[in-house]
């Protein structure tokens, strides 16, 4: 006597040009392949998102030099001080939460940013945010050593983001360091080259005048007293070097953190 | 409006997908034997990235980005971790629409195009465009020029190559290297031709 | 047993698909610069390869013909995915190196290719053997290439230093065309040549032939 076909075999029977057949087929599909997708998604966000803090703070103290070895990174990251500065006025702000805000979506909020004209607009960045997270680093006597920019702008394929840090008269470079960008890997891609980064510490943003000097040249920067206005700019990767270039020169003008910087030294002058 | 130019002619000429980023290289290399096959192709190129960047536009704008659901009362979603496969769910039912209208409404251009439309779905080239518009936060305006520019660009590559091969008849190229090892040789010196472009700035 | 075998190391020389089949040739040009990224990207790609096979390969006779594209693309976009997540939450930084190379692993002709080609018609085991088999053979192009590149072309190999370079106080000068994307077009170009002049089998036919033609002269 034969078995009953159950009904999962009496389904599988059917005919794979029925119409019925064919949307059943498409929606179960879709329903496994979206539980799998968002189980992933969900199940690692939490992973993807530690790794992403872990990232800021680590690049954060690696910029500022503060970065050692082994050293953890939670207890380094207390002598950091987040503050949030409204970059119209160029002082300190607690109109937004330095927790919660994110430049990179408030630049886009029309109501939380300011279009650029192209005349402005060196690094491309379109539309810049009112407010921007600087981070300070105190010394043990709780003076400012360390001031930390977030800075941005366009290369050849990306955007890219990072971090500049100076001292407080604003001149002096500590470091430039990038976080997230997407540039041809080995030419672009060498913003990363501990190399690279190493020639940033010491320069001068800009000359005893006040003017701004700093610049990513082509090929090797100059010896001499230009030399120390000047970073090498990335072999075979000219627009990358370029983009760098007119982002860090956007972001410590006028337009960018120019008045903040002025504020923070003027401050320093009055208390020294 | 001049916006609209200078990315124009900067995602044909500087940004080109086929030779500075080497996308779509698959059918680059096997659709470039005669100018006619691979202007063909291009064509189809060209108008699937015109209708496919813009359309996932809008998808990223009003569903995946964060908080895009607004316009329905839902906010704090982040839907962009399925954006790939909404990209390309968008680019397959383009296609496939577009070719099924083609076949009805004009039987003479699906003749031409049609046998293309499915090599499309699988190249790199249309899912990089939509790619780069998510990565570069392009508006609705920008993405129709990005889509339709970076599709011509495409299109002027292959058919500048197909005109190199059909020359290279007249070449005595060595056994081991003939066919698929010359057309690399080829591509490989028609874009560092085209790197020339990348300094430039408009 | 041998049959297995042919599955895995057929594609490797025999019919590589980068090589012969010219499929996936995108991202072997614009990632392997670096051979830290390129063996990420090979294990993403062989995975990825591998693990649609076998998925396609289990529902085939259960897919509608009119269907069958989509689906086979919902499967091989939704295994990119997880694979991008994974590589987000545990190799956080090579993710971002990868940037959209890995998203477009969905439109890495070798998937699609032997998702239609092999998994539609045979038994999912021998599928997947075939998506690690056609994986290890793109891998096998890309790492080659990485390592060209990458050695002479930084002087590194992994990011360690292989040859000291002049800059660094070294004796080797880097050549920096090697760096630059087109020069994977003229690496995988030889590789060709020199397959093809070994298994003469794999030349294409010769559609043009120059001739030596004697001509007479009539007085």
């Amino acid at each position: 006597m034969a078995e009953q076909p159950s009904w999962i075999q009496r389904l599988l029977a059917v005919p794979n040009d029925n119409p019925w057949k064919t949307i059943g087929v498409a929606v179960v599909l879709c329903l496994v392949c979206s539980i799998v997708v968002s189980a992933t998604a969900v199940g690692l966000r939490d992973l993807q998102e530690a790794n992403k803090r872990e990232e800021v703070r680590r690049n954060i103290l690696e910029v500022s030099g503060l970065m050692r070895p082994g050293g953890d990174i939670d207890e380094l990251f207390k002598q950091v001080e987040p503050r949030v500065v409204d970059l119209r006025t160029g002082s300190f702000s607690d109109a937004v939460d330095h927790a919660s805000y994110i430049q990179r979506d408030a630049a886009r909020d029309p109501e939380m940013s300011v279009a650029l004209t192209p005349d402005q607009d060196i690094a491309s960045i379109r539309r810049k945010a009112h407010y921007a997270t600087v981070y300070l680093v105190k010394d043990s006597q709780d003076a400012v050593s360390t001031v930390i920019l977030p800075v941005h702008g366009y290369g050849l394929w990306s955007t890219l983001y990072g971090y500049l840090a100076v001292k407080p008269d604003g001149r002096e470079v500590i470091g430039l360091q990038f976080y997230e960008h997407a540039e041809t890997p080995g030419l672009g891609g060498e913003v990363d080259n501990p190399r690279w980064r190493s020639q940033w510490p010491g320069k001068l943003l800009s000359d005893d005048d006040g003017k701004l000097r700093i610049e990513v040249v082509k090929g090797t920067a100059a010896s001499g007293p230009e030399g120390v206005h000047q970073v090498d700019g990335l072999a075979g990767a000219t627009l990358t070097s370029r983009g760098v270039n007119n982002l860090v020169r956007f972001w410590v003008d006028e337009n960018g953190f120019g008045l903040f910087l002025n504020n923070l030294q003027q401050e320093l002058a009055d208390n020294g | 409006m001049e916006v609209y130019l200078s990315l124009f002619v900067k995602v044909i000429f500087v940004e080109n997908l086929a030779l500075s980023f080497f996308l779509g290289m698959c059918t680059f290399l096997a659709v470039s034997k005669k100018i006619e096959t691979a202007f063909g192709l291009g064509v189809a190129v060209v108008v699937v990235q015109a209708i496919t960047v813009p359309a996932n536009n809008l998808i990223v704008t009003y569903f995946l980005r964060q908080d895009a659901l607004s316009w329905l009362g839902v906010t704090g979603t982040d839907l962009s971790f399925v954006g790939l496969i909404s990209y390309i769910g968008v680019i397959a039912a383009m296609v496939q629409i577009l070719e099924m209208t083609l076949d009805r409404f004009f039987p003479a251009l699906y003749n031409a195009l049609g046998i293309f439309l499915p090599l499309i779905t699988v190249n790199c080239a249309i899912l990089g465009g939509s790619l780069f518009m998510v990565e570069r936060n392009y508006d609705f305006p920008e993405s129709v020029v990005y889509g339709v520019g970076s599709g011509i660009g495409w299109a002027m590559a292959i058919v500048a190559l197909a005109g190199l091969r059909e020359k290279l008849k007249y070449s005595d190229v060595p056994p081991g290297l003939q066919g698929l090892g010359i057309s690399f040789m080829t591509a490989g010196l028609m874009s560092l031709a085209f790197m020339s472009f990348s300094g430039v700035q408009l | 047993m041998a049959e297995t075998r042919k599955l895995v190391t057929d594609p490797l020389i025999e019919n590589n698909p980068i090589i012969l089949q010219t499929l996936g040739i995108c991202s072997a040009l614009a990632v392997t610069s670096s051979l830290g990224v390129s063996l990420i990207m090979c294990i993403a790609l062989t995975s990825v390869t591998a693990f649609s096979n076998l998925s396609i390969s289990l529902i085939r006779h259960q897919v509608p013909g009119s269907i069958r594209i989509i689906v086979q693309m919902v499967i091989i976009a939704s295994l990119v995915i997880v694979v991008d997540q994974i590589l987000k939450a545990y190799a956080y930084e090579v993710s971002k190196t990868l940037s959209v190379f890995v998203g477009l692993i969905i439109t890495n002709c070798i998937v699609m290719g032997r998702a239609e080609a092999y998994a539609m018609q045979n038994p999912p085991m021998a599928s997947f053997l075939d998506g690690i088999g056609n994986g290890l053979g793109y891998s096998a192009i890309l790492i080659s290439v990485a390592v060209i590149r990458e050695l002479f072309g930084a002087g590194t190999l992994l990011g360690l230093e292989i040859l000291p370079l002049v800059k660094n106080g070294g004796w080797y000068e880097p050549n920096g065309l090697l760096l630059l994307p087109p020069s994977a077009f003229f690496i995988i170009g030889c590789f060709i040549w020199i397959l093809r002049t070994v298994k003469t089998r794999q030349r294409e036919k010769i559609a043009f032939q120059i001739m030596d033609v004697q001509v007479k002269e009539h007085a």
